[in-house]
């Protein structure tokens, strides 16, 4: 570490003082800053020196904001923070009733209400606890679970399941896992058979037996997990499955080992949310409650266009890079410009490797794609599937590690053949080309 | 570069014209001797900025390219396995030498391929080199985890050789274009910047350091209609590369003034994606470059 100058900044102890203080209401306001990054910022002030705001905005800037999203957090509380010594006591008693208030009469900034929460420790914090009483409710099942009663579950629908069988379910849920296929890295391992050579460890071995090569040693390709991308719809007509199907995919990120190498997860209604960090945690409850506060558009209507156009547009490039799988869990019910859906949903399937389609209508015999919606999403997946009781959710993680099974797309695209108009079907031969790759 | 100032001006030396937000970082990294983490768009000087400072320090610019599957031995070091070869045949056939001279013998820094990380770590005589560790997003997390220990404490443990330790920590600098997030602990160790887009004033000067022989009324017009089109709901907004890239392509073209039908003949230039060229199809194009000039006006 290179040498210090001593600092001489008039105020010195109280400028460190403050810089901790800041430091501690930045962490309130979700930015991970240790105190690592503190010394770290007090040193960058001291090397820096003090004679502009705006240079000092910069150099605490640089310590302690390591991601884009906390860019805004930061400037809010700094913009609090530094702008009056006693700046504290008066945002006490200006910031209380406009966070409380139901009303409120000037337009909050985006992260100034995070910022005003952090600084006022948590005084006025009033975020919703738990999405929903009836499935926060514990129900006593009885331990002696019978194989029949797992098969009957297996079969019900998520939608009329009592609240006794959805606690069922989602004990079953936590045990299914979706395998996956691994790809081929481009890394590589010792093995013997491989079908690279490895000059190290046979040079290695050839001095052992004094600079003889008695015969090469082998490396093959390592395999990798790809990432698993769902978007799950969240909306009115999808609630009883959606909240399934989060649990599942809990169960699906928490597993530990061979599996999907991160799991994405977005909910959408009117619109996008990224609920990813909060699947990270290890109880499904404070997860799915974490996830319903965040995600405003429970249980509305759906604007699945709008919502794949913000995801292409924000995420795609961002999570969808080696060779992630993307899910898509909805009942394509839109009502929306079905030629934006189309053309969103075709951005998605050229960025993604592969494109799953869950959709719970499908428990239907004889389904139909009548829906406008369902007609535009179809050419451009990969898999069509059930997702409406546990039972197809098995069938669904079947066809992930078998790899190219369609499920019901090709019949689906058949029908479509026959009853769509001209134009539709040139649409299908294209997702009939999409199919066979 | 003593102050936030000399390193504007140095870096404006080579051409590089950057604001206070990112010359405030530069400075620190600099005076810290900490990694300096970019992250941003494509296109919006991020590796450019490691040249320039390389050139104004007067230190070498040792660069690694980041790919899927990066290991140690295309990023580090790696022997030299065919010449291994040829010497061991040469002491058979000499007679056979003493076992332990002949490991020795090929196990040295002559047979040693120096890959760029253990280039930054050599002593240099202008100073320590500026290791530039570029689009860091397509590499893997286990790389990540070894640039972690190589970044802390700058030193190569080769098993046959020893420890290889950097006299002076090099300028180290990543570049990520945020394919996927790279983990917090890695980010931590460095200072942060996210590069943004220009505004017109920044851009204009960059377009004026890069393509002097464009006019100033064409530069203008040009950067007008980019920042507009950055407004644009489109899939891949231009970046500044682009900008510099089509004030070129148009003086190719000898074009003094733009107008929809160049533009149109031209937009591969600045657009990359058809779903966005066909956006800005008929009319969509007049409209922006309406609305560009007529935010020139006032000035």
């Amino acid at each position: 570490m290179p040498e210090y100058a001593p600092l001489d900044i008039p105020d010195e102890g109280k400028l460190a003082r403050n810089i901790t203080h800041f430091a501690r209401a930045l962490r309130k306001a979700g930015l991970p800053v240790g105190p690592g990054r503190v010394v770290e910022a007090i040193r960058a002030v001291e090397a820096a020196g003090f004679s502009d705001r705006i240079d000092f905005y910069w150099t605490l800037h640089a310590c302690f904001v390591s991601r884009p999203e906390q860019r805004m957090v930061f400037a809010q509380v700094f913009r609090l923070f530094w702008r009056d010594p006693r700046y504290l006591e008066h945002m006490m008693a200006m910031m209380l009733p406009a966070l409380r208030g139901v009303a409120e009469d000037r337009l909050v900034k985006p992260a100034e209400k995070r910022a005003a929460e952090a600084l006022l420790d948590g005084a006025a914090r009033d975020l919703p606890e738990g999405m929903d009483e009836e499935e926060g409710t514990e129900i006593e099942v009885d331990a002696s679970f019978t194989m029949s009663g797992e098969e009957r579950l297996r079969s019900l629908d998520f939608e009329q399941m009592s609240t006794a069988e959805i606690a069922a379910a989602k004990r079953m849920l936590t045990r299914l896992s979706l395998p996956v296929r691994p790809l081929q890295s481009r890394r590589t391992m010792a093995a013997r058979g491989g079908a690279l050579p490895d000059w190290r460890r046979t040079m290695r071995a050839a001095m052992r037996q004094g600079g003889e090569i008695t015969g090469f040693e082998m490396r093959r390709r390592r395999l990798r997990w790809p990432n698993l991308v769902c978007l799950c719809d969240i909306s009115g007509s999808m609630s009883a499955y959606s909240r399934a199907v989060l649990h599942f995919l809990h169960a699906v990120a928490n597993r530990k080992g061979a599996g999907w190498a991160r799991v994405h997860a977005f909910t959408f209604g009117t619109r996008l949310t990224n609920i990813t960090r909060h699947l990270d945690q290890r109880d499904v409850d404070a997860a799915l409650a974490a996830a319903g506060a965040e995600a405003q558009d429970w249980e509305g209507g759906t604007r699945i266009g709008a919502c794949l156009h913000a995801f292409n547009r924000d995420w795609s490039r961002r999570v969808l890079g080696q060779g992630a799988v993307v899910l898509l869990i909805t009942d394509g019910l839109d009502r929306d410009d079905p030629e934006a859906l189309a053309r969103e949903m075709e951005r998605l399937h050229l960025s993604a490797r592969r494109v799953i389609w869950l959709n719970p209508l499908l428990r239907w015999e004889g389904f139909a794609p009548k829906a406008a919606g369902i007609r535009a999403i179809l050419p451009h997946v990969d898999t069509f599937r059930a997702g409406h009781n546990i039972a197809a959710l098995e069938g669904l993680a079947a066809a992930l590690s078998d790899g190219a099974d369609p499920g019901e797309a090709a019949r689906l695209r058949e029908w479509l053949a026959r009853e769509a108009p001209g134009p539709e079907r040139e649409l299908l031969a294209d997702g009939a080309v999409n199919l066979s790759h | 570069m003593q102050s936030i100032d000399a390193v504007t001006q140095a870096l404006a030396a080579q051409n590089y014209v950057c604001g206070r937000p990112l010359a405030t970082v530069v400075f620190l990294s600099l005076k810290l001797g900490r990694p300096l983490f970019l992250e941003g768009e494509a296109g919006t000087g991020k590796t450019e900025i490691a040249k320039a400072i390389a050139a104004s320090l007067g230190r070498r610019l040792i660069r690694l390219q980041c790919y899927e599957g990066l290991d140690a031995a295309s990023a580090v070091y790696e022997w030299n396995f065919a010449a291994q070869m040829v010497a061991i045949r040469a002491a058979e056939a000499e007679g056979g030498a003493d076992k332990e001279v002949l490991t020795k013998a090929l196990f040295s820094a002559d047979y040693l391929i120096e890959r760029p990380l253990l280039q930054a770590m050599r002593p240099d005589a202008a100073g320590a080199p500026v290791l530039l560790i570029d689009e860091l997003d397509r590499t893997d997390e286990p790389f990540e985890a070894f640039l972690l220990e190589a970044l802390s404490d700058f030193q190569v443990t080769i098993p046959e050789l020893g420890t290889i330790r950097a006299p002076e920590p090099p300028i180290v600098i990543l570049t990520s274009n945020r394919t996927r997030e790279v983990h917090d602990a890695l980010k931590r160790r460095c200072l942060y910047h996210w590069v943004d887009y220009p505004d017109f004033a920044r851009e204009m000067e960059i377009v004026t350091a890069r393509a002097p022989e464009a006019s100033h009324a064409l530069s203008r017009e040009v950067v007008a209609f980019v920042q507009k089109l950055r407004t644009e709901d489109l899939f891949k907004k231009p970046g500044v590369a682009e900008t510099i890239d089509w004030a070129k392509c148009l003086l190719a073209l000898d074009v003094v003034e733009l107008s929809p039908d160049v533009i149109a003949d031209t937009l591969g230039a600045i657009l990359k994606y058809q779903d966005d060229i066909q956006k800005l199809q008929g009319s969509e194009a007049k409209r922006l470059l309406d609305e560009a000039r007529a935010s020139l006006e006032p000035a």
